[in-house]
């Protein structure tokens, strides 16, 4: 008997795939071609975006960076092209992003927009990627509401300050009655003194500091506001103001206060209820009838009001989205620990439920984001009315798709960075089984 | 000897109100209240105030004004010395058909797209995704004004059907005309015609109701009263005897032998769009206002939709496709008879919102001069009559009756479809 | 008594703004600007340059009032405003003046509360058509796809035309100038319709101006002027005179170049009392001396500024018209500096 083996021991070359099953020809079998139908759809797709793109690239392209006028664009076409159609002129975007960017904004200033976006993106830093970065960052996120307003707005430096000062205020008064008096009479203790700070002490305070020392940048009216800062500022107030109203409309919504519940409910249908073109009417139109007589604050600011208003009525249903999302079982676990109420939302509910509502928030934004072109409607220049403006221009009039085109890459490439990260967020907060 | 005597009696103290968890609500909810009192006095004090200091008063009689304006697109008859009422009827009117109409293809369209996007064939998914970004991150009144700007630039004008060899020429056997001023189809014409009711006299709110119609509509849904009654009888003999007559012609036949009857009675025919002098005439014309503000509403907001039908065809377990394949379902049927129905649950609350931002978004028709309810009452005559205040909150008020209706409907329908569950 | 409270302090606050209000003049020297609403962009009436600087016809009346009564024409807030907006923003206070092409009639005037103090421009609604249609008069356009401008006067005017004249048309009521401009050239309507100074505009952009051409019809009378609110006559008494004092100059020679001469004094009592070197007339307004002369100095007289924004030489290319001085047989007419 020899050791003959009837099994094989060895384990043969594996033979490469077919050709067509790997590389290129592969992919493309399985992902293009893989019946009969989906290569006529396939070829069909090829077609169409060769159609679109045969009709796009030339006017693209084969344009004018450096005219100063629609007439000059015309000559210089029809000289080179035989025709002044198809072509793009982007002379014109050449000629006024600046204008599209900044509005109106003092063209030595511009250093200023610039920080306060700078500063945004810091300021929002440790709330979109709380992992990765320092916590030194929340210092500038919480000193970021007064800082942006001076930046952008000018003027002393005092006034901000003099307004953080009365959170200061608010503090010590927070922590000096809480020794000896109960938690609501400390609450109603710490909102009165910071009211009277802000409403009576701060203007005199301010007023004299500036006196002893003035720190003051230029200050810019806001009605030098426009294009697309004016819809990045919008967006940006709407957002930041509108988050700690949401949270209480929520809050309230889902409270067993009766009244407090009708009141909630009745702003936030109202709210979601009419299109933001009438709220802007109202802005323009109708909220200096509702004011005392006299008072007359500029439309920059009514705009922000209604837009935040607005936001708040959206951000509200988003967190009670999130605060529905969060299981039983957190509130119980609160209520066991013997927490009241305020501390149960502050330590357990909030952190939880703001953190699944991210996302929302996010997609909230955007949506405010781009509903700021409805201002144009109301006759403030953001990047649509100022387009309309520039058309008024004799040297640009009758122009369209190149402006279009570049408004359109701004909103679309600010939005899009925000959908992915929104996305991003997404994958990161699911925990769930993936297959 | 002991004595059981009573707690002391807790006699009520003015800080029970704070400390006191029973009276605590209360409290609360009456400062709220009093708050909120106190805002709203506030606000509508300064309002007379306000206007007493401008000299005017809030009255509506300007609604019983002419107008003295035209409406292009009506669904209705409207002269220029109708009242504002009537055009702001007009203008509502407008709102909703456009509302309507964009629901439907949005709906239509966002479902394929985002059924598409999961395809396998890579280019298509790519092409709808790109679309699905496009859209999603560009304002929506942009898409409107450009929408408007290539129905202008890209179709041809009536001008172009003219002359001996015209550039241009009627679609589908020369019945429908495209053009940069709208589309015209070919409307239903009866020459033998019952005449109409006319509702509500001379009103602002008069509308006509065809009695053609309506004696179409009465024969086609007898026809289809009696149809079904052929089949349940046919089911009731294939219950007995376990034969099933064949029904097929019977039933076709009852429902379309009466209304081929009925429509010849009314002398049916099709009225076409011509060309005579600056225009074509005839037919029924669909303005290019409304068909931009239609078609940037119906693409935009089917980009959303797309989103929440693929979120909710994955939101279906992976097992309900592979049970359904293991049934033996082609993937066609697997995604209408597995998935679909059951993703429309995850799909239905997301939907219904965005149906409403449609009909808000609908308010921007003014970008492209199309006349719905903010064109009309919240346009034109508040600029003429120079009544903000009244047309402003008349305006939200509409709106907001609008929005809670479709809410109000859809959350029934959504409440029918919900899965029950123990 | 809340509400008594109220009341009382809605009461104090309401005196305190009618105060406030009675005089714009003192509003406008505190604020040491003057707020002027202009349309929001309209060719050669009102325009953004690349820089943020706004130009055109009504600009320069707004520029005209900021020198004469702040002694620089640089001191102007521009608020851009709509249709919609324009009156409410004046009512409202928010605008010292509002310089928006706005046709003075008649309700405006006497239901809206407001004071026109003149005119500025004297134009009237007309048609253009392109050429190869073949019309010569307004009345041929039976059927007719008519192109408007929402939000103006435009759209009644058109109505009353087409009715009194027992022809039908089809309105395409657009937002803006520029896309009126661009659904005309595309043929989306046969006839584009709005004052004739914006037609003459608007053709004067096209690659072809040749191919159209205006109707002879004008079917309305659309005086555009400067307002104010009511109930302020010394602000209006200062926006009317300081509009006047620019058509006087024009009237009297007096223009940019010559004024520095002319303001030493001359043979002429009138220019002399214009610029101030005779006579009280800026005491009398409360402003200085040489109220007018910084207004003219601003952009030129009447006739400069015509000719600067929308005259002959622009591309809009504006004959004079009906806005040539009386003496030319035009209707521009300033009542006499006396």
């Amino acid at each position: 008997m020899s050791d003959t083996s009837f099994v094989r021991t060895e384990m043969l070359e594996e033979k490469a795939p077919p050709a067509s099953t790997v590389g290129l020809v592969g992919w493309a079998r399985e992902n293009l071609f893989s019946s009969v139908l989906n290569s006529v759809v396939t070829l069909l797709s090829f077609a169409f975006i060769a159609y679109v793109l045969v009709g796009l690239l030339p006017w693209m392209f084969q344009s004018s960076w450096t005219s100063k006028s629609l007439t000059e664009c015309r000559e210089l076409f029809n000289a080179t092209y035989g025709t002044s159609h198809g072509h793009a002129c982007w002379g014109v975007v050449n000629d006024r992003w600046l204008q599209l960017l900044y509005g109106f904004y003092p063209d030595h200033l511009y250093w200023r927009v610039n920080l306060t976006l700078v500063l945004t993106f810091a300021a929002l830093a440790p709330i979109l990627f709380s992992e990765k970065t320092p916590k030194q960052f929340l210092y500038l996120t919480m000193a970021y509401p007064f800082l942006m307003p001076w930046l952008l707005w000018g003027g002393t430096i005092w006034a901000p300050v003099v307004a953080a000062l009365g959170f200061v205020v608010g503090y010590f008064v927070f922590v000096t009655v809480s020794k000896v008096q109960s938690g609501l009479v400390t609450m109603i203790a710490t909102v009165i003194a910071v009211l009277v700070w802000w409403l009576v002490l701060a203007g005199p305070v301010a007023d004299t500091l500036s006196g002893i020392l003035s720190l003051s940048i230029e200050s810019v009216e806001s009605r030098k506001f426009g294009g697309f800062m004016l819809a990045l500022l919008l967006g940006v107030v709407a957002i930041g103001v509108s988050l700690p109203i949401g949270i209480l409309l929520a809050l309230g919504r889902l409270s067993d206060l009766l009244i407090v519940k009708a009141i909630c409910v009745g702003f936030i249908e109202f709210i979601r209820g009419v299109p933001l073109i009438t709220l802007l009417f109202v802005a323009s139109l109708l909220l200096n009838v509702f004011m005392p007589p006299g008072t007359n604050f500029d439309i920059i600011l009514r705009v922000m009001i209604m837009m935040t208003l607005f936001s708040a009525a959206y951000m509200a249903e988003t967190i009670r989205g999130g605060l529905a999302a969060l299981p039983k079982g957190q509130y119980e676990g609160a209520d066991s620990l013997g927490l009241n109420y305020w501390q149960a939302q502050r330590l357990i509910i909030m952190p939880q439920a703001l953190k699944i509502s991210i996302p929302g928030i996010v997609s909230n934004f955007i949506g405010i984001f781009k509903d700021t072109t409805l201002v144009s409607i109301i006759g403030l220049l953001d990047v649509i009315g100022l387009s309309q403006a520039i058309r008024a221009d004799t040297a640009w009039n009758g122009i369209y798709w190149e402006l279009f085109a570049f408004i359109a890459l701004l909103f679309f490439v600010v939005c899009f960075s925000m959908s992915r990260y929104s996305m991003y967020l997404e994958r990161k907060l699911q925990t769930g089984h993936k297959r | 000897m002991t004595t059981l005597t009573d707690p002391p009696k807790e006699s009520f103290r003015l800080s029970m109100l704070i400390y006191d968890t029973r009276y605590r609500s209360a409290t609360i909810q009456v400062i709220a209240l009093l708050f909120f009192m106190l805002a709203a006095a506030w606000l509508v004090n300064n309002t007379i105030n306000n206007l007493n200091s401008l000299g005017k008063e809030i009255t509506f009689g300007f609604f019983s004004e002419p107008a003295g304006y035209d409406i292009n697109q009506r669904l209705l008859d409207y002269q220029n010395r109708d009242s504002h009422l009537r055009a702001a009827f007009i203008g509502l009117l407008n709102t909703l058909v456009v509302a309507v109409l964009g629901c439907i293809t949005a709906t239509v369209l966002g479902v394929f797209i985002g059924v598409l996007r999961l395809s396998k064939n890579w280019i298509v998914a790519r092409i709808m995704t790109v679309y699905v970004e496009m859209f999603r991150n560009v304002p929506v009144l942009l898409w409107i004004i450009v929408a408007m700007a290539i129905l202008t630039e890209a179709l041809p004008s009536p001008r172009d059907f003219r002359g001996e060899n015209p550039e241009a020429s009627m679609a589908v056997f020369d019945t429908v005309a495209v053009t940069n001023r709208g589309v015209y189809i070919p409307e239903a014409l009866f020459s033998r015609s019952l005449g109409d009711i006319h509702v509500l006299g001379d009103s602002s709110l008069r509308f006509d109701i065809s009695l053609d119609f309506m004696a179409i509509m009465a024969v086609l849904i007898a026809g289809l009263f009696f149809s079904r009654k052929i089949k349940q009888s046919a089911d009731k003999i294939q219950e007995a005897t376990g034969i099933r007559p064949s029904t097929i012609w019977k039933r076709l036949g009852v429902v379309f032998i009466p209304l081929i009857a009925v429509l010849v009675a009314l002398g049916f025919h099709l009225g076409y769009p011509e060309l005579k002098g600056f225009n074509f005439q005839g037919g029924t014309h669909m303005r290019n206002s409304l068909l931009a503000l239609w078609l940037a509403l119906s693409l935009y907001t089917a980009a959303f939709i797309a989103e929440i039908v693929r979120g909710g065809i994955l939101a279906i377990s992976h097992g309900q496709t592979e049970a359904a394949g293991a049934l033996g379902l082609r993937s066609g049927r697997i995604m209408s008879l597995v998935v679909l129905p059951q993703a429309l649950r995850v799909i239905i609350p997301p939907m219904i919102s965005n149906y409403l931002n449609l009909t808000k978004n609908s308010s921007l028709a003014i970008a492209v001069g199309y006349m719905d309810i903010t064109g009309t009452m919240g346009g034109i005559t508040m600029n003429q009559t120079g009544r903000e205040l009244e047309c402003v909150v008349l305006l939200m008020a509409v709106y907001l009756v609008i929005s809670l209706s479709i809410s109000g409907a859809m959350n029934v329908y959504n409440s029918r479809v919900k899965l029950v569950e123990r | 008594m809340n509400k008594s409270v109220i009341l009382s302090a809605a009461a104090v606050a309401c005196l305190s703004a009618v105060g406030a209000s009675a005089g714009t003049l003192d509003d406008v020297k505190a604020r040491g600007k003057l707020s002027c609403g202009v349309a929001s962009g309209l060719v050669g009436f009102a325009t953004p340059d690349a820089n943020g600087e706004w130009g055109g016809f009504d600009v320069s009346v707004c520029r005209a009032v900021a020198a004469a009564v702040l002694g620089d024409p640089k001191a102007v807030d521009f608020v851009p405003t709509t249709g919609k907006t324009r009156f409410t923003a004046l009512a409202s206070g928010e605008i010292d003046m509002l310089a928006r092409n706005t046709t003075w009639t008649f309700s405006r005037d006497v239901d809206l509360k407001f004071t026109f103090v003149g005119v500025n421009y004297y134009d009237g609604q007309g048609f253009m058509v392109p050429k190869e249609l073949g019309v010569s008069s307004a009345k041929e356009l039976d059927g007719a796809t008519v192109c408007i401008q929402t939000g103006t006067t435009t759209e009644l005017n058109l109505a009353d035309f087409f009715r009194t004249n027992g022809i039908s048309y089809e309105p395409v009521p657009i937002e803006t100038n520029a896309e009126a401009q661009q659904q005309y050239l595309a043929g989306a309507c046969d006839v584009y319709t709005t004052d004739a100074s914006g037609l003459a505009a608007t053709r004067a952009a096209f690659e072809n101006p040749g191919d159209h051409t205006l109707l002879p019809e004008i079917i309305s009378k659309e005086p555009l002027g400067p307002l104010v609110r009511h109930g302020d006559n010394e602000w209006g008494d200062i926006v009317r005179w300081s509009l006047n004092a620019l058509i006087t100059a024009e009237e009297l020679g007096v223009t940019s170049a010559n004024i520095a001469e002319m303001g030493a004094g001359t043979e002429n009592p009138e220019i002399n009392r214009l610029l101030g070197t005779e006579g009280n007339l800026g005491e009398m307004l409360g402003l200085s001396a040489d109220w007018a002369k910084n207004a003219i100095m601003a952009g030129g007289n009447y006739g400069e500024v015509f000719e600067k924004n929308i005259g002959e030489n622009t591309p809009i290319g504006l004959a004079r018209g009906l806005n040539a001085q009386w003496t030319d047989g035009g209707l521009i007419y300033s009542p006499p500096f006396r």
